[in-house]
């Protein structure tokens, strides 16, 4: 029984599973493997016989877990899903960032501390990425409608550009609805008026 | 009024659709609130999510709960199934490999009897069988120990492996699985992407199993009965009007819109009629009562269908039978249904324990008020299970 405590990151993306590595290593002496998502998951984990096992609250393939929880063999450590307990906060700090920790029966919760604290500083960080991401990728969706929309009413009305942005403007003014939401609305009635 | 919003998680099966429904048909707007419905990629997010408070009610596989009641699985949270969500629906399949050596020995995939389909398979099977099922503690996994153990496939060397739902078709396909056990749409998209072929409804071996419940923290409960009843009656409302074969059509569009399923619709609607693709020839087998949402008392939680989901945990678990099946019991609580759905029409059986298996034809009971109608439950091997036994 070493005083390292052995960790396995489940996590496909390979830029990802390098972060939470380093945010690890960095905040104290670990064992640290990372697994993809493979279809032996649950196999390949309780090989490594690992102290912790981190995961993604959205990994599809989390379910597969569930059977480390169900250790029967008088070798095997059962692994519990770290909710309840001592650090019943922190469980519910993990949750909210993203984060699900599978911890072995009977591990002091001061030793799970620094390990929790930085895997959930990393999916934090990684969380608010996603979140801009996907807002960026709507602005950018949005722009692109609206300047569609643009285009119909310029042709249309036989306007320029500014004008028939006015047009989109007032026309969202007057609706109190937002210029996205009104472009979607001609362009998609284009769509249909052929 | 002013609409209460209830945050409600679920995973995209078709089982799914009382919830769904109960906001798409405005009968959650009728009751003053509306289901904000969460879309969860796993059944552990789906438990933590209720666990914790993210949301207020969810869709669990009807032995979760009771795993939970027991102390399997790690999560502790005391949790109250008020409701069933959906009886029946999952289906059995098998690779292609084993298709083509089950037939080659001349089965015929009747779909229909569990003790010849065992036989088939056995006969079949080329060292080990790894069955897929979605989740250690689910229907799929209680209804595959109770096959395998009264037939011939007890003696072959098998092991069961946890697979997610969206991804068993994909195991078959690559051999990570032989067999599995699935709720619909899976188990057709197996079939339509030519990684198998469907051997047994689930309803072959046990006729009438409750497959999913509406399932609420029980402090939750006991702080927002009010709430907790207008919930019930939406849900309980949209499965009545799941019954009605008029409105197949609308439910099997609604599912598969991109905010839910996100499948074919003509997929989805084979699990609400009852007729199923087996095979890549095309076979079809039509089965009666294939998901139930309404008919037969469906709803009501028995709570000798507690008792038997958590006899069977304790037997593969190695507990104490006879405390963990009282445990159970008190987990499927059919006091809550009966207090919150009275005013509403709802069938009200005069017990709420029964010998499971023991009906064998559509049977009129004694109920409350008048009498209640109940669909067939027996076992495909004739066994009837008494609940207060033990």
């Amino acid at each position: 029984m070493s005083d390292r405590l052995t960790i396995v990151v489940v996590e496909a993306d390979r830029d990802r599973a390098i972060a939470i590595v380093d945010a690890l290593q960095g905040s104290g002496d670990f064992d640290v493997h990372v697994i993809g998502n493979v279809a032996s998951l649950a196999r390949r984990i309780a090989a490594l016989a690992p102290d912790v096992v981190l995961i993604d609250v959205d990994n599809p393939t989390r379910d597969m877990l569930e059977e480390l929880t169900l250790a029967s063999g008088p070798l095997e450590r059962p692994v519990a899903m770290f909710v309840s307990g001592a650090a019943g906060g922190l469980a519910r700090t993990a949750i909210e960032a993203g984060l699900s920790a599978y911890v072995v029966d009977g591990l002091q919760p001061e030793r799970l501390k620094p390990v929790l604290d930085a895997a959930i500083a990393r999916f934090q960080m990684v969380q608010r990425m996603r979140r801009e991401l996907v807002e960026t990728r709507r602005a950018l969706e949005e722009r692109k409608v609206i300047d569609r929309a643009k285009g119909l009413l310029m042709k249309a009305r036989g306007v320029g550009e500014e004008e028939a942005y006015a047009l989109l403007r007032k026309a969202a003014m007057d609706q109190g609805r937002r210029v996205a939401e009104v472009a979607e609305a001609i362009v998609t009635t284009a769509g249909l008026l052929g | 009024m002013k609409i209460v919003n209830v945050p409600v998680a679920y995973v995209p099966l078709v089982d799914a659709a009382p919830l769904i429904l109960a906001n798409e048909m405005g009968f959650a707007d009728a009751e003053g609130i509306a289901l904000d419905l969460v879309r969860a990629p796993s059944w552990s997010s789906v438990r933590d999510m209720l666990a914790f408070g993210r949301v207020d009610a969810a869709q669990l596989l009807s032995p979760v709960p009771v795993a939970m009641a027991l102390g399997l699985g790690g999560v502790r949270q005391d949790i109250s199934a008020v409701s069933i969500l959906s009886v029946n629906g999952n289906v059995i399949g098998v690779s292609r490999a084993l298709e083509e050596r089950m037939r080659a020995k001349g089965y015929i995939f009747d779909f229909r009897d569990p003790s010849a389909a065992a036989e088939a398979l056995a006969g079949a099977v080329d060292g080990k069988l790894v069955f897929g099922v979605p989740f250690p503690f689910s229907m799929h996994r209680s209804l595959l120990d109770y096959w395998i153990e009264a037939t011939a496939l007890a003696p072959i060397d098998y092991e069961v492996r946890t697979v997610p739902p969206p991804l068993m078709a994909q195991a078959l396909a690559d051999g990570d699985v032989d067999a599995f056990c699935v709720g619909e749409p899976w188990g057709s998209l197996a079939v339509e992407e030519g990684a198998g072929a469907l051997l047994l409804p689930g309803n072959a071996i046990w006729a009438f199993a409750p497959e999913k419940v509406l399932a609420v923290r029980t402090d939750w409960a006991e702080t927002e009965p009010h709430l907790l009843g207008r919930l019930m009656r939406a849900v309980w409302q949209a499965g009545r009007w799941l019954k009605d074969p008029e409105h197949r059509m609308s439910a099997s569009e609604i599912l598969s819109r991109p905010a839910y399923l996100d499948l074919p619709s003509e997929l989805i609607d084979r699990a609400l009629s009852g007729r199923l693709t087996i095979s890549g020839h095309g076979e079809q087998r039509e089965v009666p009562h294939f998901v139930e949402f309404h008919e037969g008392a469906a709803t009501f939680p028995w709570r000798s269908q507690a008792r038997w989901i958590g006899r069977g945990l304790a037997l593969r678990s190695g507990l104490e039978v006879a405390a963990a099946t009282a445990a159970s019991a008190k987990v499927f609580r059919s006091d809550i249904y009966r207090a919150q759905l009275k005013d509403c029409g709802a069938d009200m059986p005069g017990a709420s324990e029964k010998l499971e298996g023991s009906i064998r034809h559509q049977t009129a009971v004694a109920a409350q008020s008048g009498r209640v109608t109940l669909l067939p439950d027996t076992f495909f091997d004739g066994r009837i299970f008494d609940p207060l036994a033990e």
